[in-house]
């Protein structure tokens, strides 16, 4: 779409000499571009878009996806162990960068905000030449970038995003996402859920007042009265609050014996926090222990809440104690440089890099279409998650849902949750046309290369 | 009407930070004329004091033990604290389980240095200077400090629990027969808050100091004129300022894991706290503190909610009104500020 | 000329022209050397020079002319942005008539906003600005308005964008799918490589560039008419005015409207580059962004303001991409201790530090250059001025 012209296309068009600031004809002229797709890389490197909140709220949860992504670049370029790279079921990577180029990357900052993670992917595409834009630690985020590299003609690998609409009603044909999704948790939580707490049970919502929120308390709300449970009350709360108190209270005497935290982040550690200091967990209601459980857990938000996070049930899309081939070469590798476990954002964005490089070497190219062929309908397993799927319909990833605790008796910082099951991927699979992902309207698009 | 008085509860809970906030907030103003945007920095580094104390007491070595594993499968490392290993786990553990309380004293020396450093170094310059400069000037230094903090301490939050005693509910309101659990800490937070600015006030009030700064708030030229170094007394001023947002800072910290970035999440709220009450009135901002605190709590309660939405915009939306129907705030005296 | 006179119609030449060889200017180093980081000529960064550029004049008019601290001119921004998305939406991708309801957009809530919070005045008023913004914020971040109608207005935190099955009356068999201007589209550019360098001539910065001139010219023409004296009076002696029997309220709101238009129309260029709305540019934040570009730059003065939001979003966008690797590769060539004590203090300053750079500079500019970027060049220009006369003056005796 954008007439990118290079030198042989100026001259092609005989307008070298007019320093071609004012000749308009020079813009619509079509696609006299040499480039075949949006920044193919011509030298002897390929540089790829590390796009994560390095600033606010989730600027840790964005370092660690930093870390993980600098370990995977040093791994597709024959440096350091090799971590996945030896467990991998595909063997197209050789460890000498991808197609033979010696892989680069430039980083920058999203700030959780989708204006500024916009412009820092721009930035990155427009002037660094990437190739592909990596990373994230939010929706809304995910879904403007999203939207974005789908009209630059570049790849989009989402890094943790968890809202339905990302690869629901928002999916684009140049974006795949990794992570799970607020259904996935939902599915996989409710069988758990009945089998500690039972069928009758009264849920109370409390919900973060954005995309994300309604999605996964819409997902969880489904999941859990399909298996007999009452839904009391939904309350949205503000993003901007610090102190749940006043929604606490009500929670008190509604009757109601579970207590759902639709929140994330430094929500979550507050509601989270607040909630105990009610001594909700202490309670007895309708003659059953008062519960609380939070959908989605990541290990930051475990150890910004503490000791409160003991006994209280979620969600995760993978933890470092996951027992398997690919899980132990990571953790190791993640381990042995940057001295602490990696979190499972970080494994997301590991992941992602080394199937988008993996992608590329088995079709061949950088161009975004081949590569999305590559990566659509892709099955493999070695790279923590277990075996997985990448379904051609949305670009969701398929694999086993984890369901998490907080650890009662933590015997170090790391070891803050525990995996209680792990739910089976056909039971956390759902159609393409799903209501919840934007029913039969919505579709990828066609996928597009840019230039 | 157990829940009515909760949300009463929640309410004096939210409004002791907005009131101790804005009460450091309307001193510096009364007194230095000043307006300071890096308060709500303060108020950070008080709760990071809070940390730090309770890092420092729970200080540890460690020793490996061969029968457990790390995440490496390497031989895991157990810490056990200096305190514990030096006292006893009953007196060491009972100095770290009270850290927080602690705190209050290891804050002090702190929050003066800094306030000292703030006003002789920075804000002592920008008397004479149009607000807007006093404003960026501040906030560049909120910018700073929020920074620094965020570089040794991480941009997670940090979860500082209250002592082991005060971290239970408190049963309330036997004698009205009404079953009312509160949290134990949160009524100290708000017990706290009352005594220090009872002690703000009656510092003002009964002593030849606090008479000097209040005629100084009053009129500064005529008090300069008399001979009285009424700068000194400003920077001493500051100090205390800063103190009181520290302290409420410190007595924070449990309430909610502190962060970098909650400094910046109360300024603008205390802002408003602050000329809601009247710019320069000293009761106008607890009261307004006090009264804002209530209003959230209660629009945040479905019961009270008219409208989708009413808790995220009604501490804007009254401020509004009351700005258009009290011109000066609740308590703010003519002609300040409005130039 | 153009109706201004000498001096005016120098720096009208210097925007103009500034704006014209940006590319060039901000492609300064050859594409492949190490300094090539440094350059700030890509379409996205130029185009945000401009459009910020056109925010901080308008703000000007406001705050330089008449002293009145606004603390919430994001908001315009904000409903400029999503006016032209829902136009992009309804209507097609031909930039006009989103620009033109995003003005219009502005112009009325800045009427109702400004004839409010103007009735008061000092930091009065500026709380009156935030706390109206912050509820803007509040209602487009939740999608507020959208849940009392039933529909959706805003799209909340992911942002407004344009979905195929919108209605896009206007839109053709054959027209672009991305903001154009008849045809033109904004992401549309010219690169041209000479010798080691490469310039880039990107369609939406010249749109956005012409926009910025005429602001510019605009800005002008306001500050040199009675109009603009009037609003100066109200800043130096609002009292003395009103005894003279002048009402200063609709100079000011006058001020007030024309400002927030000029907002509403960098919302409106915002979103014709990158046709998406979100409600972050509202926030109280960005609101102090503008006022900070004004001042770093120099209130009151034409140019400031241009001058402080390039830099501002220069540092924004260059800094923050500053990682710790890079700063290795930088200073690699130092010994090995060194080199990491050298990283070590500089992190703090750039990547995710960057917001401690703004902080810096806030405190620098303003302890010590108090009339921004434009003082600190007459300054300069003056002590240099200063020098080469005294040279002048030390030479003639030896002659």
């Amino acid at each position: 779409m954008t007439n990118k012209l290079t030198r042989r296309g100026v001259l092609k068009s005989g307008a070298v000499a007019g320093a071609g600031v004012a000749l308009p004809t020079i813009f619509t002229a079509s696609s006299a571009s040499a480039q075949a797709y949006t920044n193919e890389p011509t030298g002897s490197t390929v540089t790829l878009g590390f796009n994560v909140p390095q600033t606010g709220p989730y600027a840790e949860e964005g370092l660690d996806e930093l870390r993980a992504q600098e370990l995977a670049v040093e791994h597709l370029n024959g440096e350091g162990d090799g971590g996945c790279l030896n467990t991998f079921t595909s063997k197209a990577l050789k460890g000498n960068g991808i197609l033979g180029k010696k892989v680069q990357f430039v980083t920058g900052d999203t700030q959780t905000k989708s204006d500024a993670a916009r412009a820092s992917a721009k930035s990155m595409i427009e002037k660094d030449g990437a190739i592909m834009i990596n990373g994230g630690s939010s929706s809304g985020v995910a879904i403007a970038v999203q939207g974005l590299c789908q009209e630059a003609g570049v790849i989009f690998m989402a890094g943790l995003t968890h809202s339905n609409d990302t690869t629901g009603k928002d999916r684009k044909a140049n974006g795949f996402r990794h992570f799970f999704n607020a259904y996935m948790s939902a599915a996989a939580l409710a069988p758990v859920l009945k089998s500690e707490y039972g069928a009758d049970r009264r849920a109370y919502h409390l919900t973060a007042d954005y995309t994300w929120g309604w999605s996964q308390q819409e997902s969880i709300a489904a999941a859990t009265e399909a298996m007999g449970w009452e839904t009391v009350n939904n309350v949205l709360t503000p993003l901007a609050a610090t102190d749940f108190s006043s929604y606490i209270t009500p929670v008190l005497n509604s009757g109601a014996d579970v207590l759902v935290l639709n929140h994330y982040g430094g929500n979550m550690v507050n509601s989270l926090t607040n909630a105990i200091q009610f001594g909700l967990r202490d309670k007895m209601v309708n003659g059953k222990q008062f519960e609380i459980v939070v959908p989605l857990y990541s290990e930051l938000m475990a150890a910004g809440a503490g000791k409160n996070v003991q006994g209280v049930l979620g969600s995760m899309n993978y933890n470092w104690q996951l027992d398997n081939e690919g899980s132990r070469a990571f953790v190791k590798s993640f381990g042995e440089k940057y001295g602490r476990p990696p979190s499972n954002s970080a494994q997301t964005c590991y992941a992602q890099t080394l199937l988008y490089a993996d992608a590329c070497e088995r079709a061949g190219t950088f161009n975004p279409c081949g590569v999305a062929e590559a990566l659509e309908g892709f099955e493999f397993d070695g790279l923590g998650n277990g075996p997985t799927l990448y379904r051609a319909d949305d670009h969701q990833c398929f694999k086993d849902v984890l369901v998490v605790k907080g650890k009662e008796n933590p015997t170090n910082e790391y070891d803050t949750l525990e995996i209680v099951d792990q739910t089976p991927v056909a039971q956390v699979t759902y159609a393409p046309d799903h209501p919840m992902f934007g029913g039969a309207e919505a579709s990828l698009g066609t996928c597009n290369p840019g230039a | 009407m157990s829940e009515f008085i909760l949300q009463i509860l929640n309410g004096l809970d939210k409004g002791s930070a907005y009131a101790l906030i804005a009460l450091g907030l309307t001193l510096i103003f009364g007194t230095l004329g000043v307006v300071n945007f890096a308060h709500g920095a303060l108020f950070m580094i008080g709760a990071f004091c809070s940390v730090t104390l309770s890092r420092i007491l729970s200080a540890s070595y460690e020793t490996v033990d061969p029968t457990q594993k790390d995440f490496l499968g390497n031989p895991l490392k157990v810490k056990s604290t200096y305190m514990e290993s030096w006292l006893g786990p009953d007196i060491g553990g009972a100095i770290i389980d009270w850290s927080v309380p602690l705190a209050i004293l290891f804050s002090i020396p702190i929050m003066i240095a800094v306030g000292i450093a703030m006003e002789r170094g920075l804000i002592k310059h920008f008397y004479k200077r149009p607000h807007a400069d006093q404003i960026l000037v501040t906030f560049g230094l909120a910018i700073i400090l929020q920074e620094i903090i965020r570089g040794f301490y991480g941009a997670n939050p940090i979860q500082t629990p209250a002592p082991e005693a005060l971290s239970s509910v408190a049963q309330l309101g036997g004698a009205l027969g009404l079953e009312i659990v509160y949290p134990a800490w949160r009524m100290v937070y708000f017990f706290f808050a009352l005594a220090t600015i009872g002690g703000v006030f009656a510092f003002l009030q009964f002593t030849t100091f606090g008479m000097v700064v209040r005629a100084g708030m009053a009129d500064r030229e005529t008090v300069g004129l008399m001979g009285i170094n009424i700068d000194r007394r400003f920077t001493i001023m500051f100090a205390i300022a800063a103190v009181v947002a520290g302290w409420a800072g410190v007595m924070y910290a449990p309430i909610n894991a502190p962060n970098y970035h909650m400094g910046m999440d109360f300024l603008v709220l205390s802002f408003v706290v602050v000329v809601v009450g009247g710019m320069g009135s000293l009761p106008g901002a607890v009261a307004a503190g006090f009264l804002l605190g209530i209003l959230e709590s209660f629009a945040s309660w479905e019961r009270f909610k008219v409208f989708d939405g009413l808790d995220q915009i009604i501490i804007y939306l009254v401020a509004i009104i009351i700005l258009l129907t009290r011109p000066r705030g609740l308590m703010g005296k003519k002609g300040v500020m409005e130039d | 000329m153009l109706g201004l006179n000498k001096k005016d119609f120098n720096l009208l030449m210097v925007v103009v022209g500034l704006s014209l060889f940006a590319p060039f200017i901000l492609n300064i180093f050859p594409k492949d050397s190490a300094m090539a980081f440094f350059n700030g000529g890509y379409p996205d960064l130029m185009q945000r020079f401009a459009i910020f550029g056109i925010f901080a004049i308008g703000f000007n008019i406001l705050f330089g002319l008449t002293g009145y601290l606004s603390f919430g001119h994001a908001a315009f921004l904000g409903v400029g942005s999503y006016a032209a998305v829902w136009m992009f939406k309804l209507l097609g991708y031909n930039v006009v008539p989103g620009l033109i309801l995003s003005v219009i957009v502005a112009g009325l809530l800045s009427v109702v906003i400004g004839y409010v919070s103007l009735r008061r005045s000092g930091i009065y008023f500026s709380i009156l600005t935030l706390a109206f913004a912050q509820m803007m914020y509040s209602i487009a971040y939740s999608d507020l308005f959208g849940r009392w109608l039933g529909i959706t207005l805003t799209n909340g935190e992911t942002g407004l964008q344009v979905y195929s099955n919108d209605p896009q009356i206007l839109l053709g068999e054959n027209s672009p799918i991305v903001p154009h201007i008849f045809g033109l589209e904004m992401n549309a550019r010219l690169t041209l490589p000479i010798g080691p360098w490469e310039f880039v001539f990107p369609v939406g910065y010249y749109f956005s560039a012409l926009f910025l001139v005429l602001a510019f010219y605009l800005s002008i023409r306001i500050f040199r008419s009675p109009f603009g004296l009037m609003l100066r009076a109200v800043k130096s002696n609002n009292q003395r005015m009103t005894y003279t029997g002048l009402n200063p309220r609709p100079y000011t709101l006058a001020a007030f409207i024309i400002s927030g238009m000029y907002a509403g129309l960098a919302g409106g260029l915002l979103a014709s580059m990158d046709p998406l709305a979100g409600a972050e540019r509202m926030y109280w934040t960005e609101s102090g962004a503008v006022v900070i570009m004004t001042i770093l730059g120099g209130v009151g003065t034409l140019i400031g303001p241009v001058l402080g939001a390039g830099t501002i979003k220069y540092m924004e966008n260059i800094i923050s991409k500053m990682n710790e690797k890079l700063l290795h590769e930088w200073f690699g060539f130092l010994p090995d201790s060194l080199e990491y004590s050298i990283v070590w203090v500089a992190s703090w300053f750039t990547g995710e530090g960057w917001h401690m750079t703004q902080g810096v500079v806030f405190m620098l500019v303003i302890i010590f250059l108090p009339g921004g970027l434009v003082e600190g060049g007459q300054r300069l220009a003056a002590r240099f001025g200063a020098k080469s006369n005294d040279t002048g003056k030390t030479a003639q005796p030896a002659e």
